[in-house]
């Protein structure tokens, strides 16, 4: 069954349109790649499924467990599953990321008109998922984003992730900025929660990433749609020849 | 006992001080409209004051004659006619609903929100007494009796006027005199009751002090008149206010805190103030022009903590005299403005001792049409050698029709003293906004959020349950400020 299907679907921030025609269909408990050069579109694709107000649909539909995701707001996406892993995770000063996973999890319990989590389930399950990705205590009384580094943010994003239990999961760019071995440690955390019913877009320049995580459909983004699709070889294929044959 | 039950039990003190302040004088009985000379009179003979209590009263009335509002502040509402307001009228007890059902689902739920309990909501709404919730006598009369064992006195002034005149007199009017200004003036002239808190030589209060249901209960809020004195060595933790949201008939507040902090003794003074704000178009709400200064003498230390969420127009400085050598002030300030409400407010930090120290952290936050100015001043007297300050206001805006005005003074009477000051302006983004809802959040929640963030610095300075309520009291005051 499908869980995301894009269709024709265009968008543009002010005047420049950047998605043009992209379709895609992600079947449940799959993970899809998609690579392409600079500026093809593939950071405005994951910023539009999440619902980022910056850009606007002109044409097009996508439908997420077979509703309608853009007539949904953000929260509501983020609360029927979808994910996004943020290139730059946004600072917020003076909410600590415990209080923020604390707020997030409550609102997603209440979306699904569910009790919230009591306060020592919340940390037992809070402290059992950062362990395992190196996340300390003292990371998690900092505040949201602000003074990590480049590989510590990218961690407190999979942490997010595998703490929120999405359906469909987006990392722009999880791989950018990360030494070998923080690769290692996020890819671990992404593998740990692959199965059945979730499934995974993972957006990225290079082959490292998809020797780790590895998917089962690669698609090469170029000028805003997808110009091939094809299995893991495509990649190998592309880290020889690069993008020049696309353009 | 835990901290709750004695939050809970000192409400019930408090409530217990109102029943001595009032039910025991004579029926009810309001003085005609206006403010002259007999109006004060009246006042006075029906609160059975001294003599020297009333003289205080005339010659502050007699002063406010000669004065004239000030219209300094960044604040503009039409003139208010003094000689149509009623400066006094007896506690009545009110007609109120006879159950929460017919009370406005609104408030209520903006109880729930701030998470009051059910039974507090009834007394807050007006269905019950207090007495009919807390209807324990005997504890808050062990509590009182604990208080009274270490000489501690926390009553209504009224009462404190009847039972420890040689008290009021020596420092009524000791650090906010009559002369002061406008409003002190007025207060001076015709305060209606307010709180006493006495705390002798060497004696750490064991609790905190609220004001919280006594104020609640009955309209004593138009001309408020606090006394706070800390002898050498003592401490005391005092609690103003509290959130949930606040109506009153009368529209003009003008309110005078006096606090004396002796020396080595310590103050901390918490204010929640939730007063109607008037409505999302800007009718109705309280006029608020307060007063509140400290007198610190050596090594004292006075730590004001506010947050200000209400009223239509804020008009507030709460102040530090540092006298003593070596003594501290504190502010710390969120002032929370929606809608069109006005609010100007800071704080002045006096330095006048040696080796004196003063911190200001005003966090501003404006949404809607409403307009905000931080107005501070920092003056370091001649004799104040090595005086300290550091002032940091920030402020956040919401929307692009609001505004946020820092004017901060400095003044430096000697060449070794050392002024701070950092100021900071910025919006909520959209990048934030964003980013907290591709986590689930709703755009309310997302800026109640990252408000409360901002003001953290602030918030942590508050008792812990009173820093709670007034965390969800932020993002309630924020509703409707988000598209």
């Amino acid at each position: 069954m499908a869980l995301l299907e894009i269709k024709n679907l265009c968008a543009r921030v002010g005047e420049k349109q950047i998605l043009k025609d992209f379709s895609l269909c992600i079947e449940e408990g799959t993970v899809h790649a998609i690579m392409g050069p600079n500026g093809s579109g593939k950071s405005t694709l994951s910023n539009v499924i999440a619902g980022n107000p910056a850009y606007e649909i002109t044409a097009g539909t996508v439908l997420f467990k077979g509703k309608d995701l853009l007539k949904m707001t953000p929260d509501e996406r983020a609360n029927e599953g979808v994910f996004l892993a943020f290139q730059y995770p946004v600072e917020i000063p003076g909410v600590s990321y415990a209080t923020f996973l604390k707020q997030a999890l409550a609102s997603k319990m209440k979306y699904l008109g569910e009790k919230p989590l009591d306060a020592m389930h919340f940390i037992k399950r809070l402290k059992v998922r950062a362990q395992a990705l190196g996340v300390t205590d003292e990371m998690l009384k900092r505040p949201v984003n602000v003074g990590f580094s480049g590989g510590e943010k990218k961690r407190l994003e999979t942490l997010q992730m595998g703490f929120l239990e999405p359906d469909f999961c987006i990392l722009d760019e999880m791989d950018s900025g990360l030494d070998i071995d923080a690769l290692k440690i996020v890819s671990d955390g992404v593998n740990i929660m692959r199965e059945a019913r979730r499934s995974f877009l993972l957006i990225t320049h290079y082959q490292r990433l998809l020797e780790l995580i590895e998917p089962d459909v690669i698609h090469i983004m170029v000028d805003g749609h997808i110009v091939e699709t094809g299995d893991k070889t495509l990649a190998l294929r592309l880290e020889e020849k690069g993008y020049a044959g696309y353009r | 006992m835990s901290k709750e039950k004695t939050i809970s039990s000192l409400k019930e003190i408090t409530q217990d001080t109102y029943k001595y302040g009032f039910t025991t004088q004579v029926a009810a009985e309001t003085a005609p409209k206006g403010l002259n000379e007999d109006v004060i009179r009246f006042i006075s003979t029906k609160k059975e004051e001294p003599d020297w209590l009333l003289d205080f009263r005339l010659k502050a009335y007699r002063h406010w004659l000669t004065m004239k509002e000030p219209h300094w502040a960044k604040v503009s509402y039409p003139p208010i006619d003094y000689q149509d307001l009623y400066y006094y009228a007896a506690p009545q007890v009110k007609k109120g609903p006879k159950s929460l059902n017919e009370v406005d689902p609104k408030i209520l739920e903006t109880y729930e929100k701030l998470g009051i309990p059910l039974q507090e909501q009834k007394v807050l709404a007006g269905v019950v007494a207090v007495d009919a919730v807390f209807d324990s006598v005997s504890v808050a009369t062990t509590y009182r009796a604990r208080l009274a064992e270490q000489g501690i006195i926390f009553c209504s002034m009224s009462e404190a006027v009847r039972e420890h005149p040689e008290l009021v007199q020596k420092y009524l009017g000791s650090v906010v005199p009559y002369t002061d200004n406008f409003f002190a003036c007025l207060n001076s002239a015709v305060f209606s009751d307010g709180s006493f808190v006495f705390i002798p030589k060497g004696v750490k209060s064991p609790m905190e002090l609220s004001s919280y249901f006594r104020i609640n209960a009955r309209n004593s809020g138009q001309f408020e008149r606090t006394l706070i004195v800390c002898e050498e060595g003592a401490y005391v933790s005092y609690l103003e206010g509290c959130t949930a949201p606040q109506r009153d008939e009368n529209q003009l507040h003008a309110a005078v805190v006096e606090i004396v902090v002796l020396d080595d003794a310590e103050v901390k003074y918490s204010t929640v103030q939730n007063w109607y704000p008037g409505d999302k178009d800007g009718k109705g709400g309280i006029y608020n022009f307060v007063t509140k200064r400290g007198l610190c003498r050596n090594r004292a230390k006075l730590s004001w903590t506010q947050v200000e969420t209400g009223s239509a127009i804020t008009w507030k400085y709460p102040s530090c005299v540092l006298a003593g050598d070596d003594s501290v002030g504190e502010f710390y300030s969120v002032a929370l403005t929606n809608h069109y409400q006005q609010a100007d407010t800071g704080t002045k930090m006096i330095h006048l001792g040696r080796n004196t120290r003063s911190t200001i952290v005003s966090k501003g936050i404006s949404a809607g049409h409403s307009n905000q100015t931080y107005r501070g001043l920092v003056k370091m007297g001649k004799k104040a050698l090595n005086g300290r300050n550091f002032s940091r206001c920030d402020s956040l805006l919401i929307g692009d029709k609001c505004g946020a005005h820092t004017i901060p003074v400095m003044q430096s009477g000697n060449m070794t003293a050392q002024i701070e000051h950092e100021a900071t302006t910025s919006k909520i983004s959209e990048e934030q906004l964003f980013y907290c809802m591709s986590r689930g959040l709703n755009s309310e929640e997302a800026v109640s959020l990252i408000v409360n963030g901002f003001c953290k610095e602030v918030m942590q300075h508050l008792p812990m349950e009173f820093a709670i309520e007034a965390g969800r009291l932020i993002g309630i005051s924020l509703e409707g400020s988000v598209g």
